[in-house]
């Protein structure tokens, strides 16, 4: 059965627009979906090197402006007379640049803050975030600053021998955030199982002893940093072409902090972690929306993430996991009792 | 020149409240080990007790900077009795997370209470400005840093001249260590904490009047304070004094001769600079509080 369990999953999701054909579910799901994208980026950083990015929101929106500019074309005068003209291009290029620029930026973010760790990380990836939306608000000739980018076309892609596709319905994106999801799933748990994986888990239990055996810590970390950085920029590009407008208010702190408490209710450090606390918290603010508030709902959510700590503090997965490890042994002794009290004493061959 | 005489009077005046901001943060931080997400909202929560006082209610302004300032200082009691008091011996990220849902609930509620529009909150000083020779300075802002300097003072000598402030220092030296001599970590921990959170409202109260309150202006002083902190070096009380003014003046001309737009990032490109350059902060020394 437990074997069976990932492909009836998968099945479920993959048949999903054809049984749920209301287009409103289908934008949850597919807003959903990149979120789950961001927490499981969150997740490589938190859960598996213990590093909190408490400013992933700038890596998600460096995706999402990357990507729209590349696709939207550009042109900046960058110091006296020196310009920068950019053509537009393609929006499927766009996603790679994104994806590509988000990364090479979580290398810098983590060269410069993985000298020191723990509060000082947060504290730097924090203020990260807080200087690229300055940026994204100031530069208004690069990125038109509150007016917002607009217009953003949706992905074409070519089929060899099919002709080009725009994915312009909900549909065909939802599918295209699936692949995508399920990209950086695979590349996220083959890397965690990885010999890089364990040199990951091995120095956010013990940094000294770590380094101790010869594991190159910062080197491991920023790998980490620009890779999570990486799948946080093809998420944000994903975000861009699907709501097809994005300001500076995509790199508020309350997106990290939905990132984070999507990680840390899952459960951080296991691969199903971000995938439930995504789908909780895609899903709750629908349910609540018509009974609270914003203010109430974020209340809720605030209060949300401390009765985790307190009370789950692993999160939902691992105890989930072991609640059902602790069912099927009971179960076999169960039956094991059921055998012994059934066979009689005296009745052997 | 006299461009430049102003703003760094302006630098004075709005370092005296970024100190008491940082020595708050910086002290919570050296003595429980506790990055403090909700200092902002303290922040935040002793300005809106000043409007609430002086404006909603129509009492004394000088009545409502005083109630402020207690009252944060009881609501920090409350909440390291109830959320870090059960915390404590949990790892650094752990505690981290249980304060960032703090910050939340407690932003949200101000949002819900007061509603998102920006207050206003009327002083009883006059409107002409004090002038000496080039520089003009409201009469507000020199109530400000005269408050301002006085609590730094009585915060030192809370910490150097007292029963409790040695118990303070004791526990951030070594905390098993002051236990066996007596030291009650617990009443230690909450006075910190309350102290730190009282600070933070005092500022809040003092900078609510000179700028506007709305529900959000916390998060920027939490990372104004973390940018201080980081710059004095964590857990030293001088260094965050003389990094609140260091800030406040970068701030000013940053502002003033760059651009306007950008002042806000100006604390977290000296973090940036701080870390390259000396991560242990401008006033590191050996582990030490004061």
């Amino acid at each position: 059965m437990k074997r069976a369990l990932p492909a009836f999953w998968l099945i479920v999701v993959l048949t999903v627009p054809f049984w749920l054909p209301d287009q409103y579910i289908l934008h949850i799901l597919i807003i959903t979906g990149i979120f789950i994208i961001a927490a499981m980026s969150l997740n490589l950083l938190l859960g598996y090197t213990g590093q909190l990015s408490l400013g992933h929101v700038a890596f998600f929106g460096i995706g999402a402006y990357a990507s729209a500019l590349t696709t939207l074309g550009f042109d900046v005068e960058l110091f006296a007379g020196f310009r920068v003209v950019h053509e537009p291009w393609p929006a499927v290029v766009g996603f790679f640049v994104g994806t590509i620029v988000a990364g090479m930026s979580g290398y810098v973010i983590g060269r410069l803050s993985f000298k020191v760790r723990g509060a000082y990380f947060v504290i730097v990836t924090i203020s990260f975030a807080e200087v690229t939306r300055l940026v994204a608000l100031n530069w208004v000739e690069l990125t038109q600053g509150p007016l917002a980018l607009t217009n953003i076309p949706p992905y074409t892609i070519g089929f060899p021998g099919l002709g080009d596709y725009t994915l312009w319905n909900k549909t065909a994106y939802y599918y295209l955030v699936l692949a995508v999801g399920l990209a950086a799933y695979i590349v996220i748990s083959r890397l965690v199982g990885s010999r890089i994986g364990r040199a990951m888990i091995a120095l956010k239990e013990n940094e000294t002893l770590a380094s101790s055996v010869g594991i190159d810590v910062t080197h491991y970390l920023v790998l980490a940093a620009v890779i999570s950085a990486a799948v946080a920029g093809s998420a944000g590009s994903l975000y861009a072409h699907y709501v097809k407008i994005i300001d500076p208010d995509i790199f508020l702190f309350v997106y990290t902090v939905m990132m984070v408490i999507m990680v840390i209710t899952g459960g951080k450090g296991t691969l199903a972690g971000p995938i439930v606390g995504g789908i909780i918290f895609g899903f709750l603010p629908v349910i609540l929306r018509p009974i609270a508030a914003p203010a109430v709902q974020w209340i809720l959510y605030g209060a949300l993430m401390i009765v985790i700590v307190f009370v789950l503090p692993q999160g939902i997965v691992p105890a989930v996991e072991r609640w059902m490890a602790n069912w099927t042994q009971f179960g076999r002794k169960a039956a094991g009792i059921m055998l012994a009290s059934n066979s009689k004493p005296g009745d052997g061959p | 020149m006299d461009q430049l005489l102003q703003h760094l009077v302006n630098a004075v005046i709005l370092g005296g409240t970024y100190a008491l901001l940082g020595i708050g943060l910086t002290l919570i931080f050296g003595i429980m080990r506790v990055v403090n997400f909700t200092h902002g909202e303290l922040y935040a929560f002793g300005a809106y007790t000043v409007y609430l006082i002086s404006a909603a209610l129509g009492l004394d302004f000088f009545l409502g900077l005083i109630v402020a300032i207690v009252a944060g200082g009881l609501l920090g009691a409350l909440i390291e009795i109830t959320l870090l008091r059960p915390m404590r011996g949990a790892d650094i990220d752990t505690v981290m997370l249980v304060m960032i849902g703090g910050w939340i609930v407690m932003q949200n509620t101000e949002l819900l209470v007061w509603g998102g529009v920006a207050k206003a909150i009327v002083t009883p000083f006059p409107e002409a400005p004090l002038v000496i020779g080039p520089v003009s300075i409201s009469w507000l802002r020199v109530f400000v840093l005269v408050v301002a300097l006085l609590l730094i003072a009585g915060s030192y000598v809370l910490i150097h001249r007292t029963k409790l402030g040695k118990a303070m220092r004791a526990t951030f030296q070594d905390t098993d260590t002051a236990a066996l001599m007596g030291v009650n970590i617990r009443g230690v921990y909450t006075a910190t904490f309350a102290l730190g959170s009282g600070l933070a409202a005092a500022a809040g109260a003092l900078l609510g009047p000179v700028f506007l309150v709305t529900p959000t202006m916390g998060d920027l002083a939490s990372l104004k304070a973390f940018a201080i902190v980081i710059l004095g070096g964590l857990g030293n009380i001088t260094g965050a004094t003389v990094g609140g003014f260091i800030l406040a003046l970068v701030e000013e001309i940053g502002a003033g001769y760059i651009s306007s737009g950008y002042r806000d990032a100006m604390g977290f490109l000296i973090i940036i600079a701080v870390l390259l350059f000396k991560p242990t902060g401008l006033f590191a020394r050996a582990e030490r509080v004061g």
